[in-house]
């Protein structure tokens, strides 16, 4: 259904260029959720931005690859037709910070309402629209919904504000849908809720899940594939079991060597040596290469090619 | 919300009787006013009957009182040119002068509102750089010197617009865009600054990202939101735009309060000058009232505050 190639975003910063996204692929079938792993600045985020044509104004672009959702091309279609058939319709994203993700000024209703107007779902009259929209916010569990989409965000709890993210984003049933650290704001027991709730809708309507995070906790129970980035490249995609049980790539052992119990957020991984590399000066060769306890000559000099084993791809010299 | 515009309107209160306070002590303090009224040649007698019959022989604080009565009844005594009570002069001046605020407030915000808008959204373009450029002017060029051009030009030149007086629309036009140009420089700006950090909100972010038109998300979702600084600079400027426009209403021959009370002051007509500047603090009170009444109507969280 998504097929991503080769995806190249980078920041045109006045300190120069720095590579978000630097070659990024992968595929996504209907009804699956693929896991993007890492830390932050590692390039996820962007890489859920440019698949919606959202890179960062104005510094961001999308200087390469392919991204073709259920045959068509994305890449490269201007700023209406994106905004009119894609964003919203085919594609749709739930952002992280429930709290600063509503608008603060229009009713709950109203905003859910918005994206089912703008693609002309909500028949001809705005009542209509508002209509469905209830019908969304039920369908995400939000109770008393006829009454409470009277209501502004900051009547709500941040639990039920994700919920109403959620039932926007999913208002005109997107083929795929992007949740970008959907749980990170909210307390554990409000997280696992959401996160049903977002295997539910998935379910329901069979759309593609990409599922961003750094919580490897949350990302074993839901995704069926995973992929890790580092410095704006996949070093390793597998699937969940295979990922968990034989990871590949030392970067993977280390995330996995420090894994967080369910519940536990901390940001910081503590067994791998070193920081995280500056993004406007990336090491040569492979950018894990000072982190890494089985760096080799080699590794310093000459970045390592992606392989393939079976369905799944590794990028390190200890694989080629 | 009630709780808050409670204690509004009692901050409004105070800040009246403090101007009623200012204007009673400028009064003891400029003159003896029994000097003026008597002619020259007038003996001790008829000094002392003269202060009786006005109460100015009672101690201060007794005085203070009896201005307070009357004040609060709009009683600020009768206008020494025209014999009649002079807030009642000035409420007849009134209609004129809010006519001409508010006209020049909606050119302002006619100019404002778009500059603004666009200027934030295509950033750095021609249409920022030049609204930069005009605003300045703006800022920089008295109202009056304006005022000047805009009748040697429009209206005596071209003869499109009429050059004086009030009347119909046409007369209104001139003396609008001379005293509404001035805060579209600072409108501009400000709402120019409070769109940019709303389109860089996550909520636009997730607007984008749920393919609303640019169209919406710019003039309806931000917009509003960006608003909110923009009213209260539109309250700082209405309210300067009423007690102020004594200068345009002079230029264009407006026969509003301002130029009521500029009169009075050369006449040295004292009481219509104190009913002037009691009017000048309602009127101030009353906007800014208005204005914090009108955020609650743009920003639900400050309806829904408790105070």
């Amino acid at each position: 259904m998504l097929r991503v190639q080769d995806l190249k975003t980078h920041l045109f910063l006045k300190r120069g260029v720095l590579k978000a996204v630097d070659g990024v692929s992968f595929e996504l079938a209907a009804g699956k959720t693929l896991g993007l792993i890492g830390e932050s600045g590692s390039g996820k985020t962007m890489t859920g931005l440019s698949l919606l044509g959202l890179p960062p104004k104005p510094a961001g672009r999308i200087v390469g690859g392919t991204v073709s959702l259920d045959g068509r091309e994305l890449i490269g279609l201007d700023e209406k037709t994106l905004a009119d058939e894609v964003r919203g319709r085919q594609i749709a994203m739930i952002s992280q910070d429930p709290m600063t993700s509503l608008n603060p000024v229009f009713t709950v209703g109203a905003q859910v309402a918005a994206p089912i107007r703008a693609h002309g779902l909500g028949g001809d009259s705005r009542r209509d629209a508002a209509h469905l929209a209830v019908e969304e916010l039920q369908h995400v569990r939000v109770p008393a919904a006829r009454q409470r989409a009277r209501d502004y965000p900051h009547q709500f709890s941040g639990g039920m504000r994700q919920r109403v993210v959620a039932a926007m984003a999913i208002a005109c049933r997107p083929r795929l849908l992007i949740a970008d650290e959907p749980t990170s704001a909210l307390d554990v027991t409000i997280q696992v809720q959401l996160m049903d709730l977002i295997e539910r809708i998935q379910a329901e309507t069979d759309a593609g899940l990409l599922f961003i995070t750094h919580d490897l906790g949350i990302a074993a129970r839901v995704c069926h594939r995973i992929a890790v980035m580092y410095a704006g490249r996949i070093v390793e995609a597998a699937t969940a079991e295979q990922l968990y049980a034989e990871p590949r790539h030392p970067y993977t052992q280390g995330l996995l060597a420090s894994v967080p119990r369910l519940g536990r957020r901390d940001k910081r991984l503590i067994s791998i040596p070193g920081n995280p590399p500056d993004p406007l000066a990336l090491p040569s060769g492979c950018a894990f290469h000072p982190r890494c306890p089985h760096a080799t000559e080699r590794c310093r000099v000459e970045a390592p090619p992606t392989v393939m084993a079976g369905d799944d791809q590794v990028a390190c010299w200890l694989h080629a | 919300m009630r709780a808050y515009f409670v204690k509004r309107v009692l901050q409004g209160v105070v800040a009246i009787v403090g101007a009623l306070l200012i204007v009673f002590v400028a009064q003891r303090l400029s003159g003896d006013p029994v000097a003026l009224m008597l002619p020259m040649d007038a003996g001790e007698a008829e000094f002392a009957a003269m202060r009786e019959a006005l109460g100015l022989d009672k101690p201060l604080p007794a005085q203070f009182g009896i201005f307070m009565v009357n004040a609060v009844q709009g009683d600020f005594g009768d206008s020494y040119q025209w014999q009649a009570p002079a807030m009642t002069l000035l409420l007849e001046r009134l209609p004129a002068t809010l006519e001409l605020a508010l006209a020049g407030l909606v050119f302002a915000l006619l100019l404002a509102v778009p500059l603004g808008v666009v200027s934030s959204v295509h950033r750095g373009g021609l249409v920022d750089r030049a609204a930069k450029v005009f605003a300045m002017l703006g800022q920089a060029v008295p109202g009056f010197w304006i005022g000047l051009l805009l009748i040697l030009f429009v209206a005596v030149e071209l003869q499109w617009l009429p050059a004086f007086g009030r009347g119909g629309l046409s007369n209104l036009v001139l003396p609008a865009i001379a005293l509404g140009w001035y805060p579209v420089a600072a409108m501009t700006r400000t709402l120019r600054s409070s769109m940019l950090d709303i389109l860089d909100s996550d909520y636009v972010r997730m607007e984008r990202a749920i393919g609303l038109p640019e169209r919406w998300i710019v003039w309806r979702y931000a917009l509003r939101n960006a608003m909110v600084p923009l009213v209260t600079m539109i309250g700082v400027y209405f309210a300067n735009m009423l007690g102020g426009a004594f200068v345009i209403e002079v230029v264009f021959a407006w026969p509003g309060i301002g130029r009521a009370v500029v009169d009075a002051v050369f006449a040295r007509d004292f009481p219509v000058v104190q009913a002037g500047v009691v009017l000048a603090a309602l009127v101030f009170v009353a906007v800014n009232l208005i204005v914090d009444l009108s955020y609650g109507l743009i920003d639900p969280r400050i309806r829904h505050a408790k105070a």
